[in-house]
């Protein structure tokens, strides 16, 4: 399969026990990262903003990775994040059609920093979810939900079978008609 | 000039880039503009850029995404094999194949029988100068 640089990871921790709270609270988040270090790195930040443990008093009891339970099948996927630009902090709902989440992911992290020139860094994943084809509030996800989809292809990407195959110059002009 | 091989559920594209390249595979199901889900009886299900396929005339009759055994039934009913192998992109494709695949054996009785063949055509030619004349 493809290599996707984003992973989804099931991180689950608490705060150490002490005299005063013998069975601390346990948390358990989802979150995206692209290795494991990473990911509990990440845990810690959002747990410290949530609850009052910080990693040097607490710890990770588990932490697994999530794969994609259906990836032959075609989904639509809302994305809400929370990301910096130059001049402060927006949220934001995407919406992406993938086979998998880790797809639709790695496609968001790719159009904001494409579109809004914000870096992987400063994109905070809210919530993802799968949206089925009626609740969709992109047109451009919407037009693809149709069962008789059809249209051509335009214009015929003329290329070598093989990087080994390319040259500058051909001998004859393409013909680029599908 | 107007369209007539379109992107649409059941059209069978051959992949002309990449690691199943010279493989016919149908197009099931449609993700996005560039993108299209693809299947075939000996792979598993997957997802393409359609930059990487060229689309034939074949079509099968099927729904969005159907199991793989529904797939291969429909495939069989539209006797894609068949109308591949005698359509003339498909026949060229098996030349090719065929002649990449020679040994040094076969490419000797080709000579010779492109030498036959070109003295069979010389003197029916030399018949119709002789008439002509």
């Amino acid at each position: 399969m493809v290599q996707y640089r984003f992973h989804q990871y099931q991180v689950v921790g608490r705060a150490l026990p002490n005299e005063a709270v013998e069975h601390p609270k346990i948390y358990r988040m989802k979150l995206w990262a692209t290795n494991e270090v990473r990911a509990k790195s990440k845990f810690w930040y959002f747990l410290r903003k949530l609850k009052k443990v910080k990693k040097s008093n607490g710890q990770v009891l588990a932490i697994n990775e999530i794969y994609e339970k259906k990836p032959t099948e075609i989904k639509n996927y809302g994305i809400w994040l929370r990301y910096q630009s130059r001049t402060g902090y927006h949220n934001m709902y995407k919406e992406y059609r993938d086979t998998t989440l880790n797809g639709a992911v790695e496609h968001m992290y790719n159009e904001m920093a494409s579109r809004h020139r914000v870096r992987a860094p400063c994109i905070q994943i809210i919530k993802t979810a799968t949206v089925p084809d009626e609740l969709c509030k992109r047109e451009s996800t919407k037009q693809f939900h149709s069962a008789d989809i059809k249209f051509p292809m335009v214009f015929k990407k003329v290329r070598p079978p093989t990087r080994k195959l390319k040259t500058t110059y051909k001998a004859k002009k393409p013909n680029l008609f599908m | 000039m107007p369209f007539k091989r379109y992107v649409e559920i059941g059209r069978v594209a051959l992949v002309n880039y990449g690691k199943d390249y010279g493989r016919l595979v149908v197009i099931v199901d449609v993700l996005d503009m560039n993108r299209v889900l693809v299947d075939a009886p000996n792979m598993v299900r997957g997802q393409m850029n359609l930059k990487r396929l060229s689309l034939t005339d074949i079509k099968v009759d099927i729904e969005k995404a159907p199991k793989k055994k529904a797939l291969i039934e429909a495939m069989e009913a539209a006797d894609v094999k068949n109308k591949w192998e005698n359509s003339s992109w498909g026949r060229k494709l098996i030349v090719q194949k065929r002649r990449a695949a020679l040994n040094d054996f076969d490419r000797f009785k080709i000579m010779l029988a492109k030498i036959k063949k070109s003295g069979a055509v010389k003197q029916e030619l030399s018949k119709l100068k002789k008439q002509a004349a």
